[in-house]
């Protein structure tokens, strides 16, 4: 192997890294919300549109980029937890399918809004020159918004572990994930420990946004499906529901694509996606439950 | 003497399965009360409708005097009432102390719940040196003991004990019992569910036998004495 060829198999770590570090916050969101209350939110795509949004008018208001990232992000976090306390806590004690079914309204109704109150087409973004820039490294062309998409992927990455290891009320959330009734019963509050998961989803939609923004310049009404529907494919590889798993899901997909996208002849690159899809599945064959099942599940076992 | 957890009329139903059909108790400060009965009587279901964890269909509950009927689970503890339920369901992907934290979540005072700590280490030894192990990996004798620790970490003037003993090697067993006799003698009022009625006999003050989701006999004080093998041939006879 040559030089240009580890050059280039660095190159492309860094894009899986960037590309699975994306999947794995918006993963994480579901997974959060997911093993607190059984829901998995198709709405999430939308909590990044409402950031991307968000970040499209502080362009135009020309607030500085610094600023329209931390509005963007208190965005999602309160879209989500408006849409919890308006869609979902109706809905609550209702059965998967219930929860489901409301999602996916949830999602088309706030895409029809922001088709018909903003554009059906895709709006630009400004986003600083120096995200478009990349640095040298010995031989290696990194991209400035890579690192940035690497950089802020594990900053989120620590200061979660720490919440949910460290703090009391990440603590209570996990509690309240594995057996909620028995959480309540500690005293840990229904209401507060799900507007919380939703909180937390929103933080980590609204960071995945404006890493995904980042990239492209651009945001439209449709934005956040194909992300999430990605995120949602890393979240049960990984073990539906599981912290972790979300995480190595989210990775394990990025490296997929950016892998298969890179190495795969050209003539098999329209095969991309399927192929893909189908190593997805095969790991799901010989682990059913997902790389790092939920607790839930081990607890079932047990 | 007041009462310190009345039930009035209580019933509990699961659809239209009654599985608690208006029964009334009384439980003082102080007693350790036991109630007994088969499997199905609707005992657990007794437990979980007063810890709030399922809805109480009809009648009421008393604590301490106030209605605590229609409150949500999480407002019962800091009430002073808590409930180790049934196949003990600790947290089993938390740590220990994590566990016990979560018993104290609603108490805001750090010196308190250092106290309760420290006091449920002095009752359970082992789990002071088990503290940074996951629930999920401990013994199920050491399990029950950390379910009944953080039950305790509120400080509850009555603790709800559900099937304590359930599963749980013989040697345990008794080691439970003569927990639930060293908490009475601390003050800690206690009601108490057991399918074995001798080892809860031999530490209760009073025992209501449950069948078909009635109490179907109350064993007084004065009974106790001689009542284990009347309560086995009564239990036996259902």
């Amino acid at each position: 192997m040559g030089a240009n060829d580890i050059d280039l198999i660095l190159q492309q770590t860094v894009n899986a890294v960037a590309l699975g570090g994306t999947y794995a916050l918006l993963a994480l969101g579901l997974a959060v919300v997911f093993s607190i209350m059984g829901l998995i939110n198709f709405a999430h795509g939308e909590l990044m549109t409402i950031a991307g949004y968000v970040l499209m008018y502080c362009g135009i208001a020309g607030v500085p980029f610094v600023l329209g990232v931390p509005l963007a992000v208190a965005s999602a976090m309160l879209a989500a937890m408006a849409m919890e306390r308006v869609a979902f806590r109706p809905v609550r004690n209702a059965s998967g399918a219930t929860l489901l079914v409301t999602s996916f309204a949830v999602a088309m109704i706030l895409q029809v809004l922001f088709q018909n109150l903003i554009s059906p087409r895709s709006q630009p973004v400004i986003v600083p020159d120096l995200l478009g820039q990349s640095i040298t490294i010995g031989g290696l062309v990194i991209g400035v918004n890579k690192l940035f998409a690497i950089a802020a992927t594990l900053v989120m990455l620590v200061a979660l572990e720490t919440f949910m290891t460290r703090q009391k009320h990440g603590i209570a959330m996990r509690a309240a994930a594995e057996d909620f009734a028995i959480a309540r019963l500690m005293g840990i509050r229904a209401n507060t420990v799900i507007a919380a998961a939703f909180a937390l989803s929103g933080l980590l939609a609204g960071v995945a946004a404006v890493l995904w923004v980042s990239q492209r310049a651009s945001v439209d009404p449709l934005m956040g499906f194909t992300p999430v529907l990605k995120a949602f494919i890393a979240a049960i590889l990984g073990g539906l529901g599981s912290l972790r798993g979300a995480v190595a899901g989210g990775f394990v997909l990025g490296f997929i694509e950016v892998l298969l996208a890179a190495f795969l002849p050209s003539d098999w690159q329209e095969f991309r996606e399927p192929i893909g899809l189908s190593l997805v599945v095969l790991m799901l064959v010989l682990r059913p439950n997902g790389l790092i099942p939920a607790a839930t599940l081990q607890a079932q076992k047990a | 003497m007041t009462s310190l957890l009345a039930l009035e009329n209580f019933k509990v139903r699961y659809g239209a399965v009654e599985a608690v059909r208006g029964i009334n108790l009384d439980i003082r400060k102080g007693e350790v009360v036991a109630l007994l009965g088969a499997n199905g009587a609707g005992k657990s279901s007794t437990m979980n409708g007063i810890a709030g964890l399922v809805p109480v269909a009809e009648g009421r509950v008393l604590f301490d005097g106030r209605d605590i009927t229609d409150l949500p689970p999480e407002e019962i503890p800091v009430s002073g009432l808590t409930l180790s339920p049934e196949g003990r369901r600790v947290f089993s992907t938390l740590t220990v102390e994590d566990n016990l934290r979560m018993g104290a979540y609603g108490v805001r005072d750090g010196a308190e719940i250092d106290a309760a700590r420290d006091r449920v280490f002095s009752l359970f030894p082992i789990l002071a040196k088990r503290q940074g192990q996951y629930a999920g990996t401990l013994s199920g004798g050491q399990q029950q003991m950390l379910a009944i620790g953080r039950a305790l970490m509120c400080n509850p003037r009555l603790l709800l004990l559900d099937e304590p003993s359930l599963g749980l090697a013989p040697l345990i067993v008794e080691q439970v019992f003569g927990l639930i006799a060293t908490l009475r003698n601390q003050g800690v009022t206690i009601f108490l569910v057991e399918q074995n009625v001798a080892g809860a006999l031999t530490i209760a003050d009073r025992a209501y036998l449950m069948s078909s989701g009635q109490i179907t006999r109350h064993v007084t004080a004065d009974e106790m004495r001689t009542s284990c093998s009347m309560v086995e041939s009564y239990l036996g006879s259902q």
